[in-house]
């Protein structure tokens, strides 16, 4: 043992993040801490590197399981802890050598040359494509990320955290990470890695915690949990939403009338491309890392600077240009980050709900506070978001919460079609289910959708019609019988030309 | 539906950041009315002209503030939608003075349809500052306080090139009763200008989505452009309102000395005006912001100000006090500080809670 | 699971192995130069004498010295707009120490007097720094409206010391007025005799003050440091940094800083008045701007400052000389000056990469809020 922490406690104000759980770390393992967003996942791991501080327990580290008390991130550098986050915790103004060293150096001054000659080394033996004194924010994002992994693995840590570290990352530079992972369990590291994705987690891992609402749900050796016992303990409930619903490519045939039309459409961030969407229809974008298919549904909403191309709604040509162009025309974007293009963090839940109509009603006539909370209570209802009441500022829900009040937005505007990027990243899978009936539902009654996300089983039960792309370029359509999921790998992986 | 005391308690937690301010306006009162019962007593007296005028310590808080209050109306505006504070209002306003001065020097007599032409070639000279201003921020994305340090540094010279190198003296009653009193009206004429363009915001926050869409900006830029606002849009707007009320503090503190003084008109007023902000518990990185907070920050300045007088320190002493009581409020105001509140009164709920759940069990 | 995720591809990029910070004092030491040439080869005169610049230096070493404290603050991503009241309280408090009215009964030596003005000016210098630094670090207090408070307190310090202005003469100022003399930088007189260079011991403190810091911000932790918190101060905290002491320490540093100024100041002039070094904070940070310095932090370096300094100076004496003698034309040319660079380095640091540094740092931050 390396590591334990017993009887973890933490509380924010109206929330209980962490109840009195246990973690335990071996020397040389790689252990999976698993739970749904809102499980506490991240709250222990901060509270572990110092961020926060806890309210009760502790935590013993080292063979001899001495009680450390960590205060800071500084606090945690000191016991062995590493981490590396999920967001890129470096300085995007320094160079990569100096973020390598930053903050972990003796003595009060800075040797550059042994600096840059040890990053040098050691960026070369992880095989990283960058060089030491190249400025970190001129690096793409996967650079940024192995960069921040190097500098755990340099500081000859003991534990070493990977919150989400494969989320910008390909899959050959998975590849890379989970040998490099391999090589530093051989050496003695404990390695807590934390991800949504399952299929990494039974990849690299030795063992399993599972928590579920800030509460430990136990602690197993892979071979022990199967994927679905796994998927079951992190939902606490069967799975029987899911199977219940139908493939959507068995549906009845969508109407033939075309809603939307675009021929050779381009913006600075997408290639030309042509694409049409029937009313009622529910398509999909689907292809690898960086495809495209985001830059294609953004360039459909006018998000990016539009650079070219024809497009008729309803048979009738319209130009649009920006996002109140599109909005105009019934366009609705929910858009992939919700973070940063989605929600209002400090406005209450009622403003952010109304936010879309009210740009297209226009600067001169506000909807009333009557009005407003009329709507707002509906769609709280409507979408059972969970939520203290419509004064509450957003940024106070969950994840799933806020992308129902972003849905809500979108949903209160009435569009003749709704783009959906991603709206399932990163929320509870009951929430993912609700979303999914939604569409559906909305479909039914007339609405024409458009869905990415990157789980092509989602994808398969919403859509009967989904557009592959690959290298930024349409590749295949499939429709009907060719919605499988092996076709659509065929097709994504250049098996369909 | 809501309950009452849901309702009671989201009105407070809605409007918590006014507490401060109120606090130390409430503190200052107390102690002036400790130190003298007097202190706010307003009489009805006649000025040298013959007109009936109210006097006393509240009159001149009132109308000694009512600049700072405007210009703090403006910052508020350009705090949420950019994010940053324009540091040039004084000089804008010295600007715009000086191009009602040279407008009220051009004709032979000064006339009311003069005085207003100057007003609108005032206004219009100081929006068009304010445009300037907020297209280097909107547009070319600069920092608002770096993007106003250009006209901080040559404003007031371009107050003193539009009027060749000299500070006219503009003698005319309606000037006068622009920064004095309206002949019959014994309330002070900046009070009622600060009135008007109360009424004027609540007015613009009523009849358009301003309010919203400038705190959308501030908050989330990308947001809102993905939902149709246009951030260069308010961004510049809210510059543009600050320009309006630069230039009608200009005028009236024009009309208070009925001539220009390029160097001296509403000198460092923008470092008043961005901390009547503050103290208003806005917060100075954009967003989420009330106006009405910053009107109540202006008048706890000129309150402040007004008792240090009254407590017989000199003018140029006053500045070492306001900056002690300043950093008190701020202090009070600090997140550190708050939290520490905050989690005392979590405690005390807490205990009460489980209490209450003692009693129910018993 | 699946094999698609949403993110971008790791593209490969040009590489770019030159920083910002060197990028943008480039752009300042290089219109620096051009525009001395260009004056020299215009109105030659005074420009072709090296005295010109020292008379530069000479009048604005204190202005140096108060721009580097605020390189310094500004790189940490915080602003101090203390420093020019904080000069002016030491510069009075100094001038008393010397004229005797501050210690009335003492009997002191000129050495002693200057000795206790100086250990005053480091000592007010300090404690300014330290209550703003512990403010704005610890109680997370808006760095604006903390050092705002500081100048009025200092301003208004100086009146409550002193209402008349107060002037030190005789041999102790001539002690410290004395110049340096460098013979083989003069430059002949109207008569034709060679008037040597001469430096004020301000300049030598200034240019001490630029090499120190430098070196601070260059090769020791600290310095490092502050970069760090002004690139993203919830990435410094995560990388091991105190970004609370670094914090602290910015403003200490910049407090020193308006002591040590103060006290050149005082020697310069000789005089202590409420007006001094009037608006000398927006000149600060005008200069560092100018010298490559973004307000929104991580970026910016003291010799560009240094060369900040210099440029605007260098307007101003290419205004008066060039006939525009109207008093209004000096800050109008400034402000123009301020406008071009102003807009000159967003333009460059758009071009560079997708939006320039600035966009992606707040797309980075605005991932991080939330």
């Amino acid at each position: 043992m390396i590591l334990s922490m017993r009887g973890i406690c933490k509380a924010f104000p109206g929330v209980r993040a962490l109840q009195d759980v246990d973690f335990t770390l071996r020397k040389g393992e790689i252990h999976a801490l698993m739970g749904e967003n809102g499980a506490g996942k991240s709250t222990l791991i901060k509270v572990l590197t110092g961020v926060y501080t806890k309210d009760a327990g502790e935590i013993l580290i080292g063979e001899d399981q001495l009680p450390v008390s960590i205060r800071s991130p500084q606090d945690a550098q000191n016991a062995g802890i590493s981490t590396v986050y999920q967001e890129i915790t470096l300085c995007p103004n320094l160079t990569v050598a100096e973020n390598m060293f930053i903050g972990r150096e003796k003595g009060a001054g800075v040797n550059w040359k042994e600096r840059e000659r040890k990053t040098g080394e050691l960026l070369e033996s992880l095989g990283i494509p960058a060089r030491p004194r190249q400025q970190l924010g001129n690096c793409s994002l996967a650079v940024q990320q192995m960069v921040a992994i190097a500098r755990a693995v340099d500081m000859e840590c003991r534990v070493l955290i990977l919150d989400e570290p494969t989320s910008s990352l390909d899959e050959k530079e998975v590849e890379m990470l989970f040998s490099l992972m391999r090589d530093l369990k051989a050496r003695g590291v404990g390695i807590i890695f934390v991800t949504h994705f399952l299929e990494q987690v039974y990849a690299v891992s030795d063992r399993i915690t599972v928590l579920r609402n800030g509460e430990l749900v136990g602690e197993f050796p892979v071979e022990k949990l199967p994927q679905v016992e796994l998927v079951a303990m992190m939902m606490g409930k069967e799975l029987e939403g899911l199977n219940v619903m139908g493939k959507a490519g068995e549906r009845a045939a969508d109407s033939s009338e075309t809603l939307y039309e675009a021929h050779g459409l381009s913006s600075t961030a997408s290639r030309p491309f042509d694409f049409h969407i029937a009313k009622g229809e529910v398509n999909g974008f689907t292809g690898l890392l960086g495809s495209g298919r985001s830059e294609s549904v953004r360039a459909i909403f006018g998000a990016d600077r539009v650079t070219g191309g024809k497009v008729t709604m309803n048979g009738k040509p319209v130009k649009i240009s920006s996002p109140a162009d599109a909005m105009k025309q019934g366009i609705a974007y929910l858009p992939e980050d919700r973070k940063r293009d989605g929600i209002i963090a400090d406005l209450s839940v009622r403003e952010n709900i109304i936010l879309a109509l009210q740009v297209m009603k226009g600067f001169f006539h506000p909807i009333s506070r009557a009005e407003a909370e009329k709507f707002a209570d509906e769609y709280i209802k409507a979408l059972e978001i969970k939520t203290a009441s419509q004064d509450a500022p957003i940024k106070s829900l969950s994840g799933g919460n806020q992308q129902k009040v972003i849905l809500a937005r979108w949903l209160l505007t009435h569009p003749q079609y709704l783009i959906l990027d991603e709206p399932t990243r990163g929320i509870d899978v009951g929430t993912k289910t609700e979303i999914q009936r939604l569409v559906l539902k909305l479909s039914e009654e007339g609405m024409s959708v458009t869905f990415i996300s990157s789980e092509i089983e989602e994808m398969l039960r919403t859509c009967s019609r989904l557009i592959v792309m690959r290298d930024r370029n349409i590749v295949g359509e499939l429709t009907g019988d060719e919605l499988t999921q092996d076709h659509v790998m065929y097709t994504i992986a250049g098996g369909g030309d | 539906m809501k309950t009452k005391t849901e309702q009671r308690r989201s009105f407070f937690q809605n409007n918590a950041q006014l507490l401060v301010p109120l606090i130390a306006l409430g503190l200052l009162i107390i102690f002036n009315l400790i130190r003298d019962p007097g202190f706010f007593s307003v009489e009805l007296a006649t000025n040298n002209d013959g007109n009936p005028v109210l006097q006393g310590n509240l009159i001149s808080i009132l109308n000694g503030a009512s600049e700072l209050v405007i210009l703090a109306m403006g910052m508020t505006l350009v705090t949420a939608a950019a994010g940053g504070q324009d540091i040039s209002v004084g000089c804008l306003a010295a600007v715009a003075g000086s191009a009602f001065v040279k407008v009220l020097k051009s004709g032979a007599a000064i006339t009311p349809w003069l005085v207003l032409a100057g007003f609108l070639v005032c206004c219009v000279t100081a929006m068009i500052f304010g445009a300037f201003n907020g297209t280097l921020v909107s547009v070319f994305r600069i920092q608002p306080m770096i993007a106003t340090l250009i006209l901080f540094t040559c404003g007031r010279s371009i107050a003193y090139w539009i009027n060749g190198g000299a500070t006219p003296i503009v003698e005319s009653p309606i000037i006068k009763a622009i920064g004095g009193f309206i002949p019959g009206v014994p309330i002070p004429t900046p009070i009622l200008i600060v009135c008007v363009m109360g009424i004027f915001f609540a007015l613009v926050f009523r009849f358009t989505t301003m309010g919203l869409f400038m705190q959308t900006v501030g908050i989330n830029q990308n947001a809102a452009r993905l939902n149709g606002i246009s951030a260069v849009g308010m961004k510049l707007l809210a510059f543009v309102l600050l320009g309006l009320c630069c230039a009608v503090s200009g005028v009236i503190g024009v009309g208070r000395l009925q001539l220009i003084n390029h160097e001296t008109l509403l000198l460092n007023v923008e470092m008043d005006a961005i901390l009547a902000v503050a103290i208003g518990g806005n917060s100075l990185g954009g967003g989420k912001f009330k106006m009405i907070g910053s009107v109540l920050g202006a008048y706890t300045i000129q309150a402040l100000t007004i008792t240090l007088y009254a407590m017989k320190v000199s003018s140029t002493d006053v500045k070492a006090y306001k900056a002690v009581v300043i950093i008190l409020l701020v202090v009070l105001g600090s997140p550190v500080v708050k939290a520490w509140f905050g989690s005392v009164k979590n405690k005390l709920t807490a205990r009460g809670v489980s209490a209450a759940a003692g009693k129910e069990a018993a | 699971m699946s094999m698609i995720s949403g993110k971008k591809p790791a593209v490969g990029k040009k590489r770019e192995p030159i920083t910002d910070t060197i990028l943008l004092m480039s752009i300042t030491i290089g219109i620096f130069l051009a525009m001395y040439v260009v004056a020299m080869l215009a109105f030659g005169g005074g420009f072709l004498k090296p005295q010109q610049i020292f008379d530069m230096l000479n009048e604005n070493a204190f202005l140096i010295i108060i721009s580097c404290g605020l390189t310094v603050v500004m790189i940490t991503g915080s602003i101090d707009i203390s420093v020019g009241g904080v000069t002016a309280l030491v510069a009075m408090v100094g001038v008393m120490t010397l004229n005797g009215s501050m210690f009335p009964g003492a009997e002191l030596s000129d050495g002693m007097r200057i000795f206790i003005a100086a250990l005053m000016a480091i000592g007010i210098g300090l404690a300014f720094g330290a209550v703003q630094g512990a403010l704005i670090a610890f109680l997370e207090i808006q760095p604006f409206i903390v050092t705002l408070a500081g100048m009025f307190f200092a301003r208004g310090m100086i009146t409550i010391i002193s209402v008349q202005p107060q002037k030190a003469t005789g041999d102790i100022m001539a002690v410290l007025q004395r110049r340096l003399e460098i013979p083989w930088l003069g430059s002949p007189n109207k008569k034709g005799v060679m008037i040597p260079a001469k430096i004020e011991i301000g300049v030598i403190i200034a240019l001490a003050v630029v090499a120190v810091i430098f070196v601070l911000l260059r090769w020791m932790k600290l310095g490092r440091g502050f970069y760090a918190v002004g690139g993203n101060q919830q990435s410094a905290l995560m990388l091991g940094i105190n970004v609370r002491r670094t914090r602290f320490m910015a403003h200490l540093i910049s407090g020193l800083l308006a002591g040590i100024a103060g006290f050149v100041f005082m020697m310069h002039t000789g005089a202590g008045n409420a007006t001094n070094a009037t608006a000398s904070e927006m000149n600060a940070i005008a200069s560092s701007i100018i010298g490559g310095t973004l307000l929104t932090g991580g970026v910016g370096n003291v010799i560009g400052t240094f060369f900040g300094v210099l440029t605007l100076t260098t307007i101003k004496s290419i205004v008066v000389t060039s006939g525009l003698r109207e008093p209004w034309w000096q800050s109008i040319t400034t402000g123009a000056m301020l406008c071009f660079f102003i807009l000159l380095q967003s333009v460059v640091l758009s071009s560079r990469g997708k939006g320039g540094l600035r966009a992606r740092m707040k797309a980075w931050t605005g991932k991080k809020t939330g």
